[in-house]
């Protein structure tokens, strides 16, 4: 088999980091700037950013349906931060959201403005303990139906979740060494990969 | 739980997460809106642009909160504003009015000229103006979580911030093929801190990242900037002061995220009006060229 590739949307935002953790994970990384690119890889990573600032450039290059067909394939798709806001099916205070591929409501900057931007070590289900999560004026899940998986809580608030080939966080993963969660979503595009290969 | 605010890593990320972003200047709630439709990933709330400071003269100082607090209400996107180089209480102000960013600016008057604000001592994060690899680690080893070249603000003319992002690139290069022994040497003629450029030399990059500013006038110039290793770009004036903003804002944002494709740059820049009128640096009288504040 072929090396895992996964492609993170190089729209704006933290591109670099998430390719150095996938690298580290052991996967092959590519930076996604043309959807034509979205047929080579097998997994992708919408990136920490601002969710308005990569909303209008997926418009603009006509991004939008391809990203959708993407997940509705069956390939996983990983949000940190604004990529959380990108997939959510629903956003409070606002009547339209963006892909809507997971059935969770979020809240942006919902924790307040970058004065009260934090770190705090988690225990994220099936990922491990002690992981120190970097949140950056970030939002959290408010609302979430029955077969998302919580893998993370912050005071009582979602921060980590996953529901079939989608996983999302509201902190930062990519800002720190530790490549748990990356190497977490790198196992998941292998078994996916596997799975549309047999079917 | 061990919670902790301002961090390096929750500073200097805020301004990673910015990368690859335009980041505009506005006077009031209105252009905010046209900044933020037009996908700015900030805006910075100021009294006046950097051309209209210098044309009108005087003493430049801090916004009057009015606006900031306009601005802040008016985008959901990260609002930035200036505080006077050196001066703490315009800074812990700003601070205290919850601004995302402060840019400890030599746009504005300096408060003091021989101190820097000490930034390690905020819990929001600074940017800083740097004109070569010395100034820049100076400002990170005053606490700075991003740079930007200091260009020549409000002049239309791209000139200084492509010899200040070179300068700073060149240097950095230099650094990293240097023996460590070379180090120590190097730091003093930079008059650098020392651990900051090991760090750099470790590292074989800036521990922030570094954003063009002061004269980008088009949307070729900002792409001319990323090209040259910047990680994203300050617009002052160029926005506001040109014939179309909208048009001209979208098309600058364009040409930052897609730098190396000339050809959607070429169809960016058609009919866009006219960019601002622009100053030739050697027509300025050395006391009016703001990037010699600061030190």
């Amino acid at each position: 088999m072929t090396k895992t590739k996964i492609g993170i949307l190089g729209l704006q935002g933290a591109v670099r980091e998430h390719l150095q953790s996938v690298i580290a994970s052991g996967a092959e990384g590519v930076v996604i700037k043309q959807k034509e690119q979205l047929d080579e890889i097998d997994g992708l990573i919408l990136p920490g950013g601002e969710s308005t600032t990569m909303r209008r450039l997926i418009d603009k290059y006509d991004f939008f349906d391809a990203l959708v067909a993407f997940g509705k394939k069956g390939k996983p798709i990983f949000g940190t931060c604004a990529g959380l806001i990108l997939l959510a099916k629903n956003i409070v205070g606002s009547d339209s959201a963006h892909l809507q591929l997971m059935d969770i409501k979020v809240e942006r900057n919902a924790f307040g403005r970058q004065i009260a931007s934090f770190e705090a070590d988690l225990n994220v289900k099936d990922v491990g303990e002690g992981f120190n999560a970097v949140f950056i004026r970030a939002p959290y899940v408010v609302e979430a139906s029955d077969d998302v998986d919580v893998l993370a809580t912050y005071n009582g608030k979602i921060v980590a979740a996953r529901q079939n080939h989608y996983l999302c966080s509201a902190f930062h993963p990519e800002l720190t060494d530790d490549h748990r969660m990356a190497s977490y979503f790198v196992k998941m595009v292998e078994e996916s990969k596997s799975a549309l290969a047999t079917q | 739980m061990m919670t902790n605010l301002g961090t390096d890593r929750v500073k200097r990320g805020m301004a990673e997460m910015q990368k690859g972003g335009v980041i505009m200047d506005v006077v009031n709630a209105e252009q905010a809106k046209i900044a933020e439709e037009a996908g700015a990933v900030a805006v910075m709330a100021l009294e006046r642009v950097p051309a209209d400071i210098r044309a009108a003269g005087g003493v430049a100082r801090m916004a009057d909160p009015t606006i900031v607090e306009e601005v802040m209400n008016a985008v959901s996107i990260p609002v930035m504003a200036k505080a006077r180089i050196g001066h703490i209480v315009e800074a812990r102000v700003l601070e205290a009015m919850g601004v995302d960013y402060i840019d400890e600016s030599e746009v504005l008057t300096p408060a003091d000229e021989v101190y820097h604000i000490n930034k390690r001592e905020y819990t929001v994060p600074f940017v800083c103006g740097c004109r070569d690899l010395g100034e820049a680690a100076r400002r990170i080893g005053e606490g700075s979580s991003m740079l930007r070249t200091k260009g020549e603000p409000g002049t239309g003319n791209i000139v200084e911030a492509v010899r200040h992002m070179r300068e700073v690139q060149s240097q950095i290069r230099k650094l990293i093929g240097m023996s460590e022994d070379e180090v120590m040497t190097f730091a003093k003629n930079l008059g650098a801190p020392y651990d900051v450029l090991l760090d750099i030399k470790k590292n074989g990059r800036l521990p922030v990242v570094n954003f063009a500013a002061g004269g980008v006038a088009t949307p070729a110039d900002a792409a001319l900037m990323m090209q040259l290793g910047a990680d994203g770009v300050f617009v002052g004036s160029g926005i506001f002061k040109s014939d179309n903003p909208e048009k001209f804002a979208k098309a600058v944002v364009e040409a930052t995220t897609h730098y190396e494709d000339y050809e959607l740059i070429g169809k960016l820049s058609k009919g866009l009006g006219n960019a601002m009128k622009g100053i030739e640096i050697s027509t300025l009288a050395p006391e009016n060229r703001m990037q010699e504040r600061g030190w």
